[in-house]
């Protein structure tokens, strides 16, 4: 292994975002790597660089500077309307070649998760999935990465101290959304797509999307979510009921709900689920298995009933009523009504 | 068509230990299975070698050990398998441990596809699949739940999204990894198993795969684990609600209002 030296390594400066972008528009989670990218510029006293790589996206740039971006390099062209991995990961291994940015994070999406493992063996780089937690090593200025692992049984703390770029991909709704500042500008840059000797080009057919797969647990204030203690499917229609008088709350699950059939993998929340950040997450039955607790425990207010007080859940809740979900539930629903 | 399917041993999640000095995964004594995902890489590498005729072969780096997962994939019905198995692979990252299977399927030779899984329960990264195709340089597609027609030339395959799904066609050779709605994995037969038992599955070292050493194991990994730990408990003073169900709904009810919640 070529091992940077640290000559090597001083000519790599600003910390990168990779936007992600969906048919044309700006996905949250960018904005809210903006916020830990611009911590982390800040320690190192440097820029934070957003690349953005789509169609027709002149016009949304404004937005990357108000949420801390300093610079957007702009790379737009029709040909990147959908997602063609392999002419993305081409396109930022030019980049990276020619600016040397020392980190570059993306969102660990299904399109993130495609493209910058390609990214990272072309530019023989470390990098390092699903991280809850980035930090700059005070000693070495290293950028230092944690993740759950084994289920979240464990937090390993990775590093990449012989190569540069350092990568990491980072969950929606981990990190959180930084406050835009309104006034704020930045220079735009403006990149071609690298198409290299791409001779065979993956060609997109068709793009679909599916709200029934796309449940809005992200957008929810609140969120009512049910376990193996719901019993059933019934036991899933008391907590929609619950949610609408409550209103604006979203039905979550654990996975065993899922697996049981009860309700869909669109509402499984947890590591192979989605990860929620919502005010207020009441667990109905849920009894907190690390699985589970990993993908809520950074809710505001977490709200658990269970009859049996000595769950995980329970332990982690900040409010915990004990009891049975079948004689609680009808009943708070009752009382709101009465309101 | 030359299949080529890329499967992994995990831990079983539960009783997972960390050698203190290495950092890395004891794997030694520990119940071992094959990673859930890879099992419907099996199966719809099966499928299409049945419909569309070639072969199977089923590949896997680890340890000796490693050998009871390929067997598995032989009692299925896979053609051959080949385990990639040496000191010196010990401790690679996505990076080193993607480059040495890209190495391997360069030996196979003539591949036209590689299926792998949506990702590995244990690392968790989803990063050799891509990895794979990264060192190849072939096309990929990540997350496919669907093949949708193959013919001499291209696949067409459905990718799954966030917020929906997309189908696009690529040219051979081709990387994809898949995930769970793509089939429904069969279960080995007693004749598939005891055939299984018959077939040789040779162990290739690096020097078969022509790898350049300082780009395997954990030297040639860029990422090093430095610290592990148990994650850090939410800090919390937890308000315990009891008594009769209406007594419980009116004091949360109380809590929600007194917190502006409703
Ligand atoms: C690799 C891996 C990944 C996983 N990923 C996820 C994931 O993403 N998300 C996830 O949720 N899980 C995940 N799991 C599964 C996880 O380990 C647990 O099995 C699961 O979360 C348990 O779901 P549960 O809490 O609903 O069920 P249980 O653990 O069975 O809990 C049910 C609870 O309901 C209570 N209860 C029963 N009846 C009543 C009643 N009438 N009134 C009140 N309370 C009642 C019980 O006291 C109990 O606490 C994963 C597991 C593995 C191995
Ligand atoms: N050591 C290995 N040997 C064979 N295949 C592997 C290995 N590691 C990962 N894979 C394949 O890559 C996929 C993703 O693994 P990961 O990137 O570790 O999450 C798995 O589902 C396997 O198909």
């Amino acid at each position: 292994m070529k091992a940077f030296t640290d000559l090597e390594k001083k000519e790599y400066h600003n910390i990168w975002v990779v936007a992600e972008v969906l048919s044309g528009e700006i996905q949250t989670v960018t904005y809210e790597l903006l916020g830990v990218a611009r911590t982390l510029a800040n320690l190192k006293k440097s820029e934070v660089w957003v690349v953005v790589m789509g169609y027709n996206l002149e016009e949304k740039l404004k937005s990357f500077f108000e949420y801390g971006a300093d610079v957007v390099i702009l790379v737009d062209n029709p040909v990147l309307f959908g997602f063609i991995d392999e002419l993305e990961a081409k396109t930022i291994k030019r980049l990276i070649t020619k600016y040397k940015p020392e980190v570059v994070i993306c969102g660990a999406t299904s399109r993130g998760r495609a493209l910058i493992p390609r990214v990272a063996v072309m530019t023989y780089s470390g990098l390092t999935a699903d991280c809850t937690g980035l930090s700059i090593d005070s000693e070495n200025g290293d950028l230092l990465q944690t993740r759950p692992a084994f289920g979240g049984n464990i937090m390993a703390t990775i590093r990449s101290s012989h190569h540069r770029p350092q990568m990491a991909t980072i969950r929606p709704r981990v990190m959180r959304l930084p406050s835009p500042d309104f006034g704020r500008t930045g220079r735009i840059v403006k990149e071609k797509v690298y198409f290299g000797d791409t001779k065979k080009i993956k060609r997109i057919i068709s793009i679909f999307h599916d709200t029934e797969t796309a449940v809005n647990l992200a957008d929810a204030q609140i969120i009512i979510s049910g376990g193996r203690g719901m019993k059933g499917p019934k036991g899933f229609n008391l907590l929609k009921k619950f949610a609408e008088k409550v209103g604006g709350a979203a039905v979550g699950a654990s996975r065993a709900a899922v697996d049981a059939g009860w309700i869909s993998y669109a509402h499984q929340i947890g590591q192979t689920g989605q990860t929620v950040q919502t005010k207020v997450y009441i667990a109905c039955g849920i009894s907190g298995q690390i699985q589970h607790l990993v993908g809520m425990q950074s809710c505001d207010l977490i709200i658990a009933i269970d009859q049996n007080p000595n769950t995980p859940m329970m332990q982690i809740a900040d409010i915990a009523v004990v009891g049975d979900v079948f004689e609680i539930i009808p009943e708070i629903i009752k009382e709101i009504t009465t309101l | 068509m030359k299949i080529v399917i890329c499967l992994k041993q995990v831990p079983a999640t539960n009783d997972t230990k960390i050698d203190p000095e290495t950092k890395r995964i004891i794997r030694e004594g520990v119940k071992a299975i094959l990673n859930p995902f890879d099992t419907y890489a099996v199966e719809e590498a099966i499928q299409l070698r049945d419909k569309f005729g070639g072969e199977v072969i089923a590949l896997s780096m680890g340890p000796p050990k490693a050998e009871e997962i390929l067997k598995e994939a032989l009692a299925l019905g896979v053609d051959r398998a080949i385990l990639l198995s040496d000191r010196a692979f010990g401790g690679s990252d996505t990076w080193a441990t993607s480059y040495a299977l890209a190495k391997a399927i360069k030996k196979i030779s003539d591949v036209d596809l590689v299926i792998c899984g949506k990702q590995a329960i244990d690392g968790d990264t989803a990063q050799v699949g891509p990895g794979i195709a990264a060192h190849l340089g072939w096309s990929q597609a990540t997350y496919v739940m669907a093949i949708e027609e193959v013919s001499s030339f291209f696949i067409r395959v459905k990718r799954m999204h966030e917020d929906g799904y997309d189908i696009c066609e690529m040219p051979f050779p081709v990387v994809i990894t898949v995930v769970k709605d793509i089939n429904i994995p069969r279960v080995p037969t007693l004749k598939g198993r005891l055939a299984s038992l018959k077939k040789e599955i040779p162990i290739w070292k690096p020097k078969d795969i022509k790898v350049d050493k300082s780009k395997i194991g954990l030297d040639g990994s860029p990422t090093r684990v430095v610290k592990i730990e148990p994650p850090k408990p939410r800090h919390i003073n937890t308000k315990k609600i009891e008594g009769s169900a209406p007594e419980c709904a009116r004091s949360l009810l109380r809590e929600l209002r007194l917190r502006n919640i409703i």
